[in-house]
This record gives C-alpha cells, sequence and structure tokens, in this order.
C-alpha cells in the first residue's frame, strides 16, 4: 500500500522547545496554547468530545422502541453530561498535550527504537513468574464466595480454555474464526448423546463415562473444522472468517429446530465427571472447586503442550505462512495443510471444553451464540494474539470485570464494551496487552512494509503484493 | 399442491428477496472492489438503515387515522428510503472513519481490519439493542397491501412490487454510477489498482469513503424496504448480511454486475429450495451455496474484477 | 517422463545463426536436471514466456540473462510451481534416471523435490532470526509431527537438535555465523540475500534458482557470492542464476541462456552470447554499432541496471 507508505500515524505536531531551557515555564505554556488551540488541536477537542458523548450513551439509561430518541435524549440532553464533557476535556489535554510532555517521558529511554530490534533470541516468561501465577490462581478460590467461583468456572475458565484454542487460529496461523463456539456446541451435545439416555432424544446405546466423550469430542471436533476449511482455506483467507460466521449460525439453528438435540429446550441432566480407576471412586458434584481445579490442570498441561508446539518446527512454520505464505511455500512449508492443522486443533480444543461444559452443567442453544464466539476473539484480541499467558490474562480481566460490574452493567450491555475495546485494541494496540514478541515485531514490521503479520494475503488497496 | 403448482408464487418471492440481498451485496462487492476487505460490519450499516426509516415512516403513518393512500403512500415510502439511506449512509461513514481508516493510515496488517470489523459490529448491534430494545419493531404498511396483479397462478401483492420496483430503479442506477460517471470511473481505477490510480491524480482516500457511503446508501435503504416488510431488531443484519456476502461471492466478488445477479439468483435458489426442505432450514441453504461456490467456482459466475464488470 | 529426452537436437534451443553455434550444448542423450519444453506463460494480454525451452545440465551452472520484463523471474515461477504455464513441460530429474513433471504441482512439494529458490525482491520471514529462517527450509524434510512436538519425544528432540547443527552450519557456508540469533530483518542488504540462500540450501536442493542474487550488493560481496556460488555447485548441487552483472556471470556459469520478450534469442558461453548481435540488439536497442558487444565484453554490465526491479517474486 504506498498511498499512505510508512508514515507513522503520529498526529504532525509542531517541534517542541526542549523544555529544560531558560525561561522553561512561559516558553512551555505558550507551547501547550500552541498545540491545544492549533487547527490539529481543536479537531482533538471535537474528537474528544464525539468519544465523550459515545460514552455517555453506552452508560446511558435504555431506551425503548416507542420512542427512538429518547435514551439519546436521556443519556445526552440531561445533568449527567456534563460528567462525560469533563472526561472529553481531560482527554483531550491528555491526548493534545503528550508531544509535549514525551520528550520528558523518553529521556531515559533508549533514543532508537526503530520497528527492528537486533537481537531475536527468544525469551520466554520466567519460570518463578509462571509458579507465582499458578500458585496465585491454586489459592484465589479460597478467598471467594461460591457464585465467584462458580462464574470462575463457567466464565473465566471456560473461555480461558476456549481463547488458549483460537489463539492457535488467529495468533499462531494468523486466520479468523467467527464460529469458534460451533465446535464447542458439537462437543457439548456429543456429551449429551453419548453419556445419558435422557439428556437428549438422541442418545447412544450406552452410556459412558464423560471422561470416555472427551476424545470422541475432540476428534469430531477436529474432522468438522477439517470439513470445513479444507474447502475454504485454499482460498482467500478471509474467507474462512465468513465461512466459519455462517457454520456457527447453522449449527445454532440446527441445535434450535432440530427433535434430537431437544431444540430450545437444551440438554438435562447430563451426569457429571467421575473417576473409578484403581480404587480411587471420585465423582464431580455441585461444588464448583473441584470443577475449578480440574480446569485449571487442562489449562495449565494445554498452555504447556501449545508452548511446545510453538517453538516446534510447526510453530515455526505457522509463523512463516504469517510472515510471507509464498515464501513459506517456496521453502517447502505446506501451508495449506498446515492452516488446517492449526484450525483443527482450534475446533477441537473448543470441542474439548464442550465436554467439560456440558459435563458440568444444563445448557441450550442459547449460550451457543454468535456473540460467544465474538466475546472468545475478544478475550484473545485483548489479551494479546500469540501469547498463550496473554489469552488466558485476557479471559480473567474481561470476564472478572463482567462479573464484577454485574450489578452495575447488564449482561446485555456488555457487549457494546466488548465491542468498543476490540476497535481500541486495533487502532492502537493490536498485540494486546500480553503481547506475543514475535507478533509485536511481525505487526510493527508489515506495518512498515516488510512482510505480513496475518496468513490473509496482501494488505487491502496492495493487490499486487501478494504475487 | 405440488412444486408445479407453486413455482411461480416461489418465483415471485424469490425475486422480492433476491433483490434485497442484490441491494446489499452491492456494498460489500464495492467495498471489496476498491479494498480487498470483507467488510464484516455492512450488515449493521444495512440494521441502522432499517431502524432510521421505519422510525421516520412510522411518524408520518401515525399521523393518519387511517392506511393512507395515493401520494400520500408513495411520499410517505419516499421518505422512509430517504431516511434509511442517510442513516445507512452515516453508519457506513462513521464506520470507515473509526474503525477502518485508522488501520489504513498505519497499513495494519488485514486481520486488524477484519478484527476491527468485528468491533464495531458488536458495537452497533448492542447500542442499537439498548436504545431500541431487543425485540421485534414493526410499523403500520404505508399502503394498503392487495393484489396488483396476476403471474399465471401466482399473486403479485403491492408490497412485492413496491420492492422489487424500488430494488431495481436502485440497481439500475448504481450500475449507471459505476459505469458512467467520473466517480465510477475512480472507483473502477482504484479497484484495478489503487498505486496506478493515485499517480493519475485519482484522491483515493475519497474514492474510498465515497464507496463506504455508496454502499450505506444502498444497504440503508434496503433496509427500510426489508424493515416496512417484515420487522427491525437491533441483531435483524446478521442473516441478511451473510446471505448478501454470499450473493457477492456467488457473482464474483469485487463484480457490480455480479453481485445483483447473485443476489437474484440467491434469492430463487433459496425460494425453491425453502419449499422443498423444511422452511426452518431455508437459511442453510445460503450457506451451503455458500460453500458450494468456494468449491466449484471460487471466482463467481461473472468473475471477479469491478473494473472489468461494467 | 525420459522419453522427452530423444526428442529433438539439443540445438533447437540456439539461435540460428547466432555465434554460439557451437557451443557444446547440444548432445541428445545429455543428463538433464530441468528440461523444460514450449512454456507459454500469459497474463491477460501480456505474454511473459512464449515457447520458451530450457535444458540444464547436472552440475551445471546456468545464467539467465536478458533486459527487464524479459521474463526470467516468469521462467522461475514456472519451473517452482508458483506459475501455472499455459502451455509446456517441464522435467526435473534430481538424479540420473528419475524424473518428475513439475506443472501443475504445488510450490511445498516441488520444494520437496530438489528445487529450492531465492527471490528477486528478497522474501525472509522479517520477524524471525537469521537460525529461524534457515530452519524452516531444513525442517521441512523433518518427520516428527504435532503430536510429536507436545510430547517432546525422543526422535522429536534429535531432529530439533541436528536441526540447529544442519541450519548453523549452512550459517557458517554463507558467512553468517556471526548473525545467528540476529533479526533477519536487520541483517545488512547483501547478508540477507545470503541468508536467503543459507534458507533455500537448507531444504536440500539438487537444484538452486538464484534470482539476481548480486543486485544491490557491493563489489567484493560478489566475490564472495562468486565463491559461494561455486562452492554450492562444487557440491553436486546444479545452480540457475538469474544475474545482469556480467562480471559475475562469466566468472561463473558455464553456459548462458538470453530471453528477451519471453523468448530464448541465444544460448552458449558467456563470451559466445555477449558477441552474439541478437543479444547486442536486445540490450542496446536497435543502434547499429558493432563495437558496443566487443568492447564492453569484458568489463561488465549488459545493463547498467542492477536490477531491483518491481515488487515480484
Ligand atoms: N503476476 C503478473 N501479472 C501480470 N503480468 C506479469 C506478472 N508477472 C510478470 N508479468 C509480466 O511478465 C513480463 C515478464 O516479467 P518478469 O518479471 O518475468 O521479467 P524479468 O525478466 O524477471 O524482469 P526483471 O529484470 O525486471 O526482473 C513483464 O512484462 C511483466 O509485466
Ligand atoms: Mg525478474
Amino acid at each position: 500500500m504506498s498511498t499512505t507508505s510508512a508514515t507513522p500515524a503520529t498526529p504532525s505536531v509542531a517541534p517542541t522547545p526542549p523544555p529544560s531551557q531558560p525561561g522553561g515555564a512561559a516558553a512551555l505554556g505558550r507551547a501547550a496554547a500552541a498545540a491545544l488551540f492549533s487547527l490539529a488541536g481543536l479537531r482533538q477537542l471535537g474528537v474528544c468530545v464525539l468519544i465523550g458523548l459515545t460514552l455517555a450513551l453506552m452508560t446511558g439509561p435504555n431506551g425503548k422502541a416507542a420512542e427512538p430518541l429518547g435514551a439519546v435524549r436521556h443519556a445526552i440532553l440531561a445533568p449527567r453530561i456534563v460528567t462525560y464533557l469533563i472526561i472529553a476535556a481531560v482527554l483531550w489535554l491528555l491526548i493534545a498535550l503528550w508531544p509535549l510532555a514525551r520528550p520528558l517521558w523518553s529521556m531515559g529511554q533508549a533514543a532508537a527504537r526503530g520497528p527492528v530490534t537486533a537481537v531475536a533470541q527468544q525469551r520466554f516468561a520466567p519460570l518463578g513468574l509462571n509458579l507465582a501465577l499458578l500458585i496465585v490462581a491454586i489459592i484465589m478460590p479460597m478467598f471467594f464466595s461460591n457464585a465467584a467461583v462458580t462464574w470462575m468456572v463457567d466464565g473465566v475458565g471456560i473461555y480461558a480454555l476456549l481463547a488458549l484454542g483460537l489463539n492457535v487460529v488467529i495468533g499462531y496461523a494468523g486466520m479468523l474464526d467467527l464460529g469458534y463456539i460451533a465446535f464447542f456446541a458439537i462437543g457439548a451435545y456429543t456429551t449429551a448423546y453419548f453419556t445419558s439416555k435422557t439428556a437428549i432424544s438422541a442418545h447412544f446405546p450406552v452410556s459412558l463415562n464423560p471422561f470416555f466423550v472427551f476424545p470422541i469430542a475432540f476428534v469430531l471436533a477436529a474432522v468438522a473444522g477439517v470439513l470445513l476449511g479444507a474447502p475454504t482455506l485454499r482460498l482467500r483467507g478471509d474467507y474462512l472468517a465468513i465461512v466459519t460466521l455462517g457454520f456457527g449460525e447453522i449449527i445454532q439453528l440446527i441445535a434450535n429446530n432440530s427433535h434430537w438435540t431437544n431444540g430450545p429446550r437444551g440438554a438435562f441432566g447430563v451426569p457429571h465427571l467421575s473417576i473409578h480407576l484403581l480404587g480411587i471412586n471420585y465423582s464431580w458434584k455441585l461444588d464448583p472447586k473441584p470443577y475449578y481445579y480440574l480446569l485449571l490442570a487442562i489449562i495449565v498441561l494445554v498452555m504447556i503442550a501449545f508452548g511446545r508446539l510453538e517453538r516446534s518446527r510447526i510453530g515455526r512454520a505457522w509463523a512463516a505462512i504469517r510472515e510471507d505464505e509464498i515464501a513459506a511455500e517456496a521453502t517447502g512449508v505446506p501451508t495449506l495443510r498446515l492452516k488446517l492443522l492449526a484450525f483443527a486443533i482450534g475446533a477441537s480444543v473448543s470441542g474439548f471444553a464442550g465436554v467439560l461444559f456440558a459435563s458440568k452443567q444444563f445448557f441450550n442453544p442459547q449460550i451457543f451464540s454468535l456473540q460467544a464466539s465474538f466475546l472468545v476473539v475478544t478475550i484473545v484480541i485483548f489479551g494479546g494474539m500469540g501469547n498463550r499467558l496473554g489469552v488466558v490474562v485476557g479471559s480473567v480481566v474481561l470476564q472478572g470485570l463482567a462479573f464484577y460490574l454485574r450489578d452495575k452493567v447488564p449482561a446485555t450491555d456488555r457487549f457494546i464494551y466488548f465491542g468498543a475495546v476490540v476497535i481500541v485494541m486495533m487502532i492502537f494496540r493490536p498485540q494486546g496487552i500480553v503481547p506475543s514478541r514475535r507478533r509485536k515485531r511481525e505487526i510493527s514490521l508489515a506495518e512498515h512494509g516488510v512482510g505480513h503479520a496475518d496468513s490473509l494475503g496482501s494488505a487491502p488497496t496492495s493487490e499486487s503484493g501478494a504475487r | 399442491m405440488g412444486f408445479v403448482h407453486q413455482f411461480w408464487q416461489l418465483t415471485i418471492d424469490g425475486l422480492m428477496s433476491g433483490s434485497l440481498y442484490a441491494v446489499i451485496a452491492l456494498g460489500y462487492t464495492l467495498v471489496y472492489g476498491v479494498l480487498q476487505l470483507i467488510n464484516f460490519a455492512h450488515s449493521e450499516v444495512f440494521m441502522l438503515g432499517a431502524f432510521g426509516g421505519l422510525f421516520a415512516a412510522r411518524e408520518l403513518v401515525n399521523n393518519f387515522s387511517d392506511t393512507p393512500s395515493g401520494m400520500a403512500s408513495v411520499g410517505i415510502v419516499l421518505v422512509g428510503l430517504a431516511v434509511g439511506a442517510l442513516c445507512g449512509a452515516a453508519a457506513a461513514f462513521t464506520l470507515e472513519r473509526v474503525a477502518y481508516r485508522p488501520l489504513r493510515k498505519r497499513n495494519a496488517p488485514r486481520l486488524a481490519y477484519l478484527i476491527s470489523a468485528i468491533g464495531a459490529s458488536l458495537f452497533a448491534v448492542n447500542m442499537a439493542g439498548k436504545l431500541w430494545e431487543r425485540q421485534n419493531v414493526t410499523m403500520e404498511l404505508p399502503f394498503t397491501n392487495g393484489t396488483v396483479f396476476h403471474v399465471f397462478s401466482a399473486e403479485v401483492n403491492t408490497k412485492t412490487l413496491v420492492i422489487i420496483l424500488v430494488a431495481a430503479v436502485m440497481l439500475v442506477l448504481l450500475d449507471t454510477l459505476v459505469a458512467r460517471t467520473r466517480l465510477g470511473q475512480s472507483i473502477r481505477a482504484v479497484a484495478q489498482d489503487a498505486d496506478t490510480a493515485t499517480l493519475m491524480g485519482v484522491n483515493v482516500e475519497r474514492v474510498i469513503l465515497l464507496t463506504f457511503i455508496i454502499g450505506g446508501l444502498l444497504a440503508g435503504a434496503g433496509g427500510f424496504l426489508y424493515a416496512m416488510t417484515f420487522s427491525a431488531s437491533n441483531n435483524m443484519g446478521f442473516i441478511p448480511g451473510v446471505k448478501a456476502f454470499t450473493a457477492a461471492v456467488l457473482g464474483g466478488i469485487g463484480n457490480v454486475r455480479g453481485a445483483m445477479l447473485g443476489g437474484i439468483v440467491l434469492g430463487l435458489v433459496e425460494s425453491y429450495g425453502g419449499y422443498v426442505f423444511q422452511a426452518s432450514y431455508k437459511d442453510v441453504i445460503a450457506f451451503l451455496v455458500l460453500v458450494l461456490i468456494l468449491m466449484v467456482r471460487p471466482t463467481g459466475l461473472l468473475g471477479e474484477r469491478l473494473g472489468r464488470a461494467a | 517422463m525420459s522419453k522427452h529426452r530423444a526428442a529433438g537436437p539439443g540445438r533447437a534451443v540456439l539461435v540460428p545463426g547466432g555465434p554460439g553455434g557451437e557451443s557444446p550444448a547440444g548432445d541428445p542423450g545429455a543428463d538433464l536436471v530441468v528440461d523444460a519444453r514450449d512454456l507459454t506463460l500469459r497474463f491477460g494480454g501480456v505474454t511473459s514466456l512464449d515457447g520458451v525451452t530450457l535444458r540444464h545440465h547436472r552440475g551445471e551452472i546456468l545464467a539467465v540473462i536478458g533486459p527487464n520484463g524479459a521474463g526470467k523471474t516468469s521462467l522461475f515461477n514456472c519451473l517452482t510451481g508458483a506459475y501455472k504455464p499455459q502451455q509446456g513441460s517441464v522435467a526435473f530429474s534430481p538424479e540420473p534416471g528419475r524424473s518428475h513433471s513439475i506443472v501443475g504441482k504445488t510450490p511445498h512439494s516441488i520444494t520437496k523435490l530438489g528445487v529450492a529458490r531465492t527471490f528477486q525482491n528478497i522474501r525472509l520471514f522479517p520477524a524471525l532470526s537469521a537460525l529461524e529462517n534457515v530452519q524452516i527450509g531444513v525442517e521441512m524434510r523433518q518427520r516428527y509431527g504435532s503430536i510429536g512436538a507436545i510430547l517432546g519425544t525422543p526422535r522429536m528432540r534429535r531432529e530439533e537438535r541436528s536441526g540447529v547443527e544442519k541450519s548453523i552450519e549452512l550459517l557458517e557456508l554463507v558467512g553468517l555465523r556471526h548473525r545467528v540469533h540476529e533479526l533477519s530483518a536487520s541483517l545488512p542488504y547483501g547478508e540477507q540475500r545470503r541468508l536467503e540462500i543459507a534458507r533455500a540450501l537448507g531444504t536440500g536442493p539438487k537444484l538452486l534458482l538464484l534470482d539476481e542474487p548480486a543486485a544491490g550488493t557491493n563489489p567484493s560481496e560478489k566475490l564472495e557470492l562468486a565463491e559461494l556460488i561455486r562452492t554450492i555447485a562444487g557440491t553436486g548441487v546444479s545452480v540457475l542464476l538469474i544475474e545482469h552483472d556480467m562480471r559475475l556471470v562469466m566468472s561463473v556459469a558455464a553456459n548462458v541462456t538470453v530471453l528477451n520478450f519471453g523468448r530464448v534469442i541465444a544460448h552458449g558461453t558467456p563470451a559466445e552470447v555477449q558477441r552474439d548481435p541478437a543479444v547486442v540488439e536486445a540490450y542496446l536497442g536497435t543502434q547499429d554499432d558493432d563495437s558496443v558487444g566487443e568492447s564492453d565484453a569484458p568489463a561488465g554490465d549488459l545493463v547498467g541496471n542492477g536490477g531491483t526491479g518491481r515488487d515480484q517474486h
């Protein structure tokens, strides 16, 4: 895309005098005024006011269809708007004066921060930090109520596991899967089918322990993933996004309409997990804590497994595909097969999570909505695509906030915030809050016109680059 | 009641939904043409246009004590279309400015655009749900819906006729715009090669913005037609969106006439298919068509180039 | 595919009446590593290859030259599966007596057969280290899969270790031992070109295609490069080289094929083609100046352009 070539998006600001000069205060004041009341500064004011109004609308009261502008009036033409205008003003000061403050802030930092850092030795989070986090995770449930621990399983844990799987698709292979929850549904319904004669109207002749369903669901989801991915991935990578979107919707439609799945009523009475092995008899029942620890163990294992995958030839080949698909092919990397592999691995993790979920509680088709898929995408993006720890942190933070704010923000409104978070992250921090070093480097290099950072083909408006 | 007996009725129904798909599909195809980008949030442009048009037209209809007729009906439909189109255009403009332009300025990878579009879509759907409730909103028709004429055994009622006529007019207008005007020429130039177009003095940023706006106008007006006949709701955009995208791929994404043809063909296939299979699985048909076309002829019926289309 | 072998004399590729006529390339029973016949590649209205025939003897360093837009890169793209020619056949023979038809195969499977390449516009994996870049090439022949990687099987560990060792050896060979852990995008231009060669060698090729490997490098780097190419050829790898720098071509290539407007216009030893009037004309337009080709011959470039052409392979 040479039309806007490699100019970084920093707003153009007149060079500012070094703040340490004599007479600094007055000069600084003049510079500040100039920055604020320049054309660019006033534009920024406009943007900030718009942001303030949007926030007012987001946090305002709910409206009614009978009175289309009612909500707008109550949110904006009301005293509460003052708060948001103040927020807008503060934001404006921060943005417009940032160029003045930057020299102060960056004085202690190394000067050259080009797109390329010279040494690429892979460094992983130190073992100590990981252990500390693990210990925190282990003792956490002791400090929380039962309701909170239940959420730590259903909301945080399951979604962390889902995000780890989707991270293989988005973070490792550089593709987008928007129907990810469909595989979760496949896992859940498979569990109901194999473990109980009554949960849904279709059932297997013998009822199995849910533990035996893990491999079945794992394989089924992977097969579904391959069937869906194979025809699509051969074409442009972005088609995968819309095909999976459609697939997600179809699975929900079938779950809702089919007689086999009990339709909208959903599945009741899937047996809980239990172990009967070598004299050990243990059953998971209603207490959420044992589920929590089981899930924690699974998440840790999955993280270790995917870490090894990432550092293996498979992970390197994925990186090669993201950075330059044509060069990867020419270097002997079977790109189509590896993309399918990533897609299938992601799908099977989702199916696996579905078994866990189904064996814990009642479910109906509503759980497998499009929004659930989008939530997983949001978690991966927010946490940091390509970083295993990042996506888990993403789930903890976003879902934790959702729980913390459950009385203040209605559940349905959450997705307004999630949507905003996704856009803001894409604009300001596409690598996420806990970035993967490799991913971050790729994104920054791609923005400077070196290589790519996904496997969707060339960037918009530069068709010729892909050849 | 065999298929043959129903054939004409199914054809009329298919044409009606097909022409709506075509109108929405143009937005996908135009944006894909200039940016090689699936604008995932286009379905929300459609939804916002639907709400805008519906609210405006409903306000007017409510002023009448009984169903309007004659010029009043025409006027109300036109106002609904205009407001819907403007709301759609405004939504598309905002979308381009907020979700896409910052990324383009930074030369972001393509994945970022898709994700940003998902964010915008989530935001819009749920914001609409917050502002106008999460349920179907309907309006009284601004005209008496009777049978206008028969095509063999099938009845063509006013509603169907209005939709097909309005859609046809919009399609013709757009085709003329792309084929004959300076703007259309610029759009085709950018679609073919943005770099060269820049060298030739085309303001690419402006063309991109206008392309979004044109797509928004069409989708918004289409949204009003949809809302008037069925209903509007915050998540109404999703299924017509996927179908319109399917139509665009079916015709050859990036190809304007392809999108029109694709919409009509998809509408018909769906209509016949819905009769043959169960009606509740009608939405599956479009998806199967999408997967099938990707497997068999991924460049679509008419091929992919916007430049070649007109 | 060996039935092709007997067909037609080698002279078919020579320019009729050209002074290169006495070239040794023409014996019909030759052991060819590449036997490409009648390749035609069109893009819409543009014909970038027009009935090109190329015969590359095993172990030989063969150069392909030609003015900008002559179709050299397109030829490479057809040989590596990046483009599919509308007409013609390519037989690749990794070792005597074994031959594969290449047209229609995917690029990675062609690489697996033993064809590796570099790109005219360097295409490294920019955010990976030099070592990782070469590893990707080396690892394409490894066998362990995702399950092996997750379980950390002994075979995986063994292959991982030998992959790193082999990659470091290759980096040593191209003179980048000191850059192992550096980001490939941060290397100087000339080193990036050599890294690309190391990556290609990592795939264990029998045929190496180099697309303008000397473009944008300085004279001392060119000397090193010539040395490197000879070393590579010395290990039994056949080398097909696109190059504008005639001095480099003269110093390494046994034979030269000249393309112009998608057609082969000459073939022979470097000295022969340089004297060929058709070649001189292709490079200098229709100027009727006999002395140019002669007097310039020892001096260097046939074209002024060092060739960092457009954004293509
Ligand atoms: N993908 C493509 N699409 C359209 N035309 C192409 C494409 N690739 C090559 N061409 C055309 O084919 C012709 C030959 O190009 P090619 O890149 O093979 O030349 P070359 O000999 O490598 O030139 P250079 O010395 O500049 O690298 C050119 O006219 C070019 O424009
Ligand atoms: Mg070339």
